[in-house]
């Protein structure tokens, strides 16, 4: 092997670890915010074990902080979840990977992930990236999980320390990049917050987030 | 109970959305529609998500200024480029401060 395949592989391990502990400690306000919102420990930790995708957690626990319905609470959870399947689409011809592997693997399918794997040079730094970042993510997005549910049961009011203003600002944060991507997804993003705005006094809790996915209807003419 | 049961429906229905796309065959992918729905789904609904988590209290519509103003941080911080966990820092101390005072 080449000294350059060396270096691209290095350096996918090197970012693959990097995203992995950045990301992996936002799982302390995951842990925090579910505790608040009224699951146990137990259940923070099984939702960060086997669902393993952020923003999909999030909104189950903020729907259920908010008093809303569990039904309506795990489908926008799922459907949010549903961009996975595109990365797995898109992951399924870089990793080529056949049989019980898929299984396996298709766990660490996420936004970052997959943001790490298409960013390599070559299909071999980018399986290395993406078992790496996906390793790592695993790892402290549960540990942190585990410490922050365990922190804020000891916390008498969460929101006194902004705990339930880190909920919003994750979805914001995961929104962004994609806000700057061009007008349609702006259009959509627009749309989609008048229509929750205006659908909550009406709707139960939970349910605005889930018909606001029309608004993308929004964005089909360019 | 039924928070269990939400929970490992949701963990379920997201490992299988994973799963579904990696044994997905290659020609769903090529469809342009299919490519236009998996970029715009996400930002709709992560767009409620933050107006129904900043302004929403169950049913009704409410203004809580500190958790309005920790918001307004975080969008500083974005525009600033800064990362991920320091835009969350940042809107949760902004929150708090306000709460102290």
């Amino acid at each position: 092997m080449g000294s350059l395949e060396v270096d691209a592989r290095r350096a996918a391990v090197r970012d693959a670890v990097g995203v992995g502990v950045a990301v992996g400690l936002s799982g302390f306000a995951f842990g925090a915010a579910a505790v608040t919102a009224g699951l146990s420990v137990g259940q923070a930790c099984v939702l960060s074990l086997v669902a393993f995708t952020g923003a999909s957690q999030f909104a189950l626990v903020g729907v259920i902080a908010g008093g809303g319905s569990l039904v309506a609470g795990a489908a926008g959870a799922v459907l949010l979840g549903g961009r996975n399947a595109f990365y797995g689409l898109r992951l399924s011809q870089v990793l080529r990977i056949t049989g019980w592997r898929r299984a396996v693997t298709a766990q660490g399918v996420i936004d970052e992930t997959a943001a790490v794997a298409t960013a390599q040079p070559d299909a071999d730094s980018a399986r290395v990236g993406f078992y790496a970042t996906a390793v790592s993510i695993y790892l402290m997005w549960n540990a942190t999980t585990l410490l922050g549910a365990l922190g804020a049961a000891r916390i008498g009011d969460p929101e006194a320390f902004g705990l339930d203003v880190v909920g919003a600002a994750v979805f914001l944060a995961l929104l962004w990049p994609r806000l700057t991507a061009g007008r349609g997804p702006a259009r959509v993003a627009a749309v989609a917050a008048v229509v929750a705005f205006a659908a909550t006094p009406v709707l139960p809790p939970g349910v605005p987030v889930m018909v606001a996915a029309v608004a993308v209807i929004a964005g089909g003419r360019r | 109970m039924s928070v269990w049961i939400a929970v490992i429906a949701t963990g379920i229905g997201c490992y299988a959305l994973k799963l579904g796309g990696l044994v997905m065959p290659q020609r769903v992918l090529d469809d342009p529609r299919v490519q236009r729905f998996a970029e715009l789904v996400p930002v709709a609904l992560l767009s409620a998500l933050v107006v129904v988590q900043t302004f929403a209290d169950g049913r009704s519509l409410e203004f809580d200024g500190p958790r309005v103003a920790g918001m307004g941080a975080a969008v500083v911080a974005l525009v600033c480029r800064a990362p991920f966990l320091v835009v969350l820092a940042v809107a949760g101390a902004v929150a708090a401060a306000l709460r102290l005072l």
